[in-house]
């Protein structure tokens, strides 16, 4: 069923494994969403997740920053164990920044409050240096002037890379997507994928569940189809695309390729 | 080709185009405002000839420092006026350095306020001290409003000197006893001074009471969960009647017998406690209108619950319910009569007792009026407050 590697299954994982995830299982009530996922992600790395909807691919990558409680399994961030100890799961949230579909920005603060109020109350940062810092982030992804708007003066795609400056500010070892361009509009769609390509070139460890094909084959380092709770397949985009080992995969692929 | 552009049609109507459209459409619609404006016509006549031929204002005029401070010693007076000086000053220099519409509304509604009383104490014959005090209370504001333009006074002084207003205001009305402060006990406020007190401490006191209540509500602990529901809802299923009586009746008997706790203090205790529970429910409302979506946001960028709280749930939610809060707190000025029925005079029961006196029998009319006025005064100034700090906050076009 897993024909990637097993990972290292020793008890801290190799210096560059930076998430280690064993068998990962999540219910929701009576229903078992995430069926034992095994997944390890090094340092640098660009991940794709997809699959259809309802597959569990959004509640996996929720489950590494603690979004979702898993119930049996390991998951180890930075050689660090989520359990239920809150000191933990604090360490391990501020390693991951976060990207949500619906974007999630504080509607009551501007953009510019949006990206630094966690540096502000979490890092206990000076203001000034956290407006020095967020600005640079802004307009690392492309809106230093819409600094002192507020979420709803700004468009969807103009949110999102709010959004992403905010999880950036952080700064975070490893950022999260949850299908980050699907509450788009088609022609926002490019800016944030180029936003998030540049994160990518720069050398962030990325895991992102995206249906965007041309940004998996162009960005990614490995893909991961998932289906009802398990990891189906997994390799390099060239491999997925052009030959994928399982027969739901080349379905699924075929449905969304057209 | 390119589309013609035109002006968009005029929107301006006269008035007299105005009076067809909206008071004489159809014969139904002419006779209903042609009534109507003959019995308004015939009432606001009969009033205007009894207040200005029939009614005797000398009740008013001549009981007004019952009616301000109450059976409050009359050469102590400058104390109230000294925390009126204070509130003036505060509220001025507030309405420059935190901008927006609200709190300069409720600074002008202060100054005129203050400079009615003036002149009602100038035709009343109180001596030029307290018209003088009121009319340096009104320059106060504008002084105070005009320097913070200015000056930018900085924040959180300011609202640390709001904080330590209430309990020093508190100290200075009271006293300490000795010289300067003679003790000036509970039983003897009364009036309008009485009506502030209970409004400005209940709500002060309520409010941030409440906030807690209503997380608590909803936290995860559950022996807190469980605790807040209990107290909001039996607090809810009783009147404030009920809750004033035991608190002042009934407490005593409970207490033992060398702790006594002020009536006053035992009131204001009863109304706050009462309007928390209301707070609470408001605020609770706010909350559930926060999306999941916030809550997660929060977590992802590492903020702990107090924090989550403080800064990104708390200020969405408690700007929802701005409307509904303030409409809390105007029934809870009004509520403040009740306390009446616990034998303390506030600007109601000093109307009672001084219409209890033989040579004003009959002039109810007069005091009620008089109350009426003094209370509409007072809930619009609140409710135009509330107006604007909506309008400042921008709810409801978020």
């Amino acid at each position: 069923m897993n024909d990637a590697q097993p990972g290292p299954n020793h008890s801290q994982g190799d210096r560059s494994d930076i998430i280690v995830c064993r068998d990962v299982h999540k219910w929701f009530g009576q229903l078992h969403v995430l069926r034992g996922i095994d997944l390890t992600v090094k340092s640098g790395e660009v991940i794709v997740i997809f699959g259809p909807s309802g597959s569990g691919k959004s509640t996996f990558i929720r489950t590494i920053n603690r979004l979702e409680e898993h119930q049996r399994g390991d998951i180890i961030v930075d050689g660090i164990e989520l359990t239920n100890d809150i000191r933990n799961i604090a360490a391990i949230r501020s390693e991951i920044g976060m990207v949500f579909q619906s974007f999630n920005l504080f509607p009551h603060l501007t953009a510019l409050q949006n990206v630094t109020l966690g540096p502000i109350k979490v890092r206990r940062w000076s203001r000034q240096k956290a407006d020095l810092k967020a600005m640079e982030l802004l307009e690392r992804v492309g809106i230093p002037e819409q600094a002192h708007k507020h979420p709803a003066q700004l468009s969807g795609g103009q949110q999102q890379r709010v959004a992403i400056a905010r999880a950036l500010a952080m700064q975070p070892k490893i950022m999260l997507f949850d299908e980050p361009t699907s509450a788009l509009d088609p022609e926002m769609i490019n800016e944030v994928l180029e936003v998030m390509r540049e994160l990518a070139m720069s050398g962030m460890t990325m895991l992102c569940v995206s249906h965007e094909m041309g940004f998996a084959r162009a960005v990614a380092d490995r893909m991961v189809f998932i289906d009802a709770g398990v990891i189906v397949e997994e390799g390099p985009p060239a491999q997925i695309f052009n030959a994928p080992r399982q027969d739901r995969t080349k379905e699924f692929l075929s449905q969304i390729l057209h | 080709m390119t589309a013609e552009r035109l002006p968009p049609p005029s929107q301006a109507i006269g008035p007299r185009a105005w009076m067809r459209r909206n008071l004489f459409s159809s014969v139904l619609s002419s006779l209903v405002t042609i009534v109507l404006a003959v019995v308004i016509a015939v009432f606001a006549l009969a009033f205007a000839n009894w207040a200005l031929n029939e009614a005797r204002w000398g009740v008013v005029t001549e009981n007004l420092r019952l009616f301000l401070i109450g059976r409050y010693p009359f050469d102590e007076a400058w104390r109230v006026w000294l925390s009126l000086v204070m509130l003036s000053v505060l509220t001025g220099l507030s309405a420059g350095a935190w901008s927006g519409g609200a709190i300069r509304t409720l600074a002008s509604w202060l100054a005129a306020g203050q400079a009615l009383l003036a002149g009602l104490a100038a035709i009343s014959g109180m001596g030029p001290t307290v018209v003088i005090a009121l009319l340096v209370n009104t320059g106060l504001v504008w002084h105070a409003f005009a320097l913070s333009l200015r000056v930018a006074i900085p924040g959180r002084p300011l609202a640390i000197a709001w904080i330590l207003s209430l309990p020093l205001s508190a100290v200075l009305l009271q006293g300490t006893g000795g010289g300067l402060l003679p003790l000036v006990s509970t039983n003897e406020w009364g009036g309008l001074l009485l009506t502030f007190v209970l409004a400005i401490v209940g709500i002060a006191l309520s409010f941030p009471f409440g906030v807690l209540l209503a997380l608590g509500r909803r936290s995860d602990l559950p022996a807190i969960r469980l605790l807040s529901t209990a107290y909001i809802e039996i607090v809810r299923g009783v009147p404030l009647v009920t809750i004033l009586f035991m608190a002042s009746i009934m407490l005593p008997l409970f207490l033992p017998g060398e702790i006594r706790i002020d009536r006053v203090l035992r009131a204001l205790g009863g109304i706050t406690l009462f309007s928390a529970a209301y707070v609470a429910e408001n605020v609770r409302g706010g909350l559930q209108a926060i999306p999941q979506g916030q809550i997660e946001a929060s977590n992802a960028i590492g903020l702990n619950v107090l924090q989550r709280n403080l800064y990104v749930v708390l200020p969405q939610a408690l700007r929802a319910v701005i409307p509904a809060n303030v409409g809390l707190f105007i029934s809870l000025l009004k509520d403040t009569t009740l306390v009446a029925i616990v034998g303390l005079l506030e600007l109601l029961g000093i109307g009672r007792a001084v219409l209890a006196q033989p040579q004003w029998f009959g002039a109810q009319m007069e005091v009620y009026v008089f109350i009426a006025i003094v209370f509409f005064i007072l809930c619009y100034t609140m409710s135009q407050a509330s107006y604007r700090l909506e309008a400042q906050l921008g709810v409801g076009k978020r």
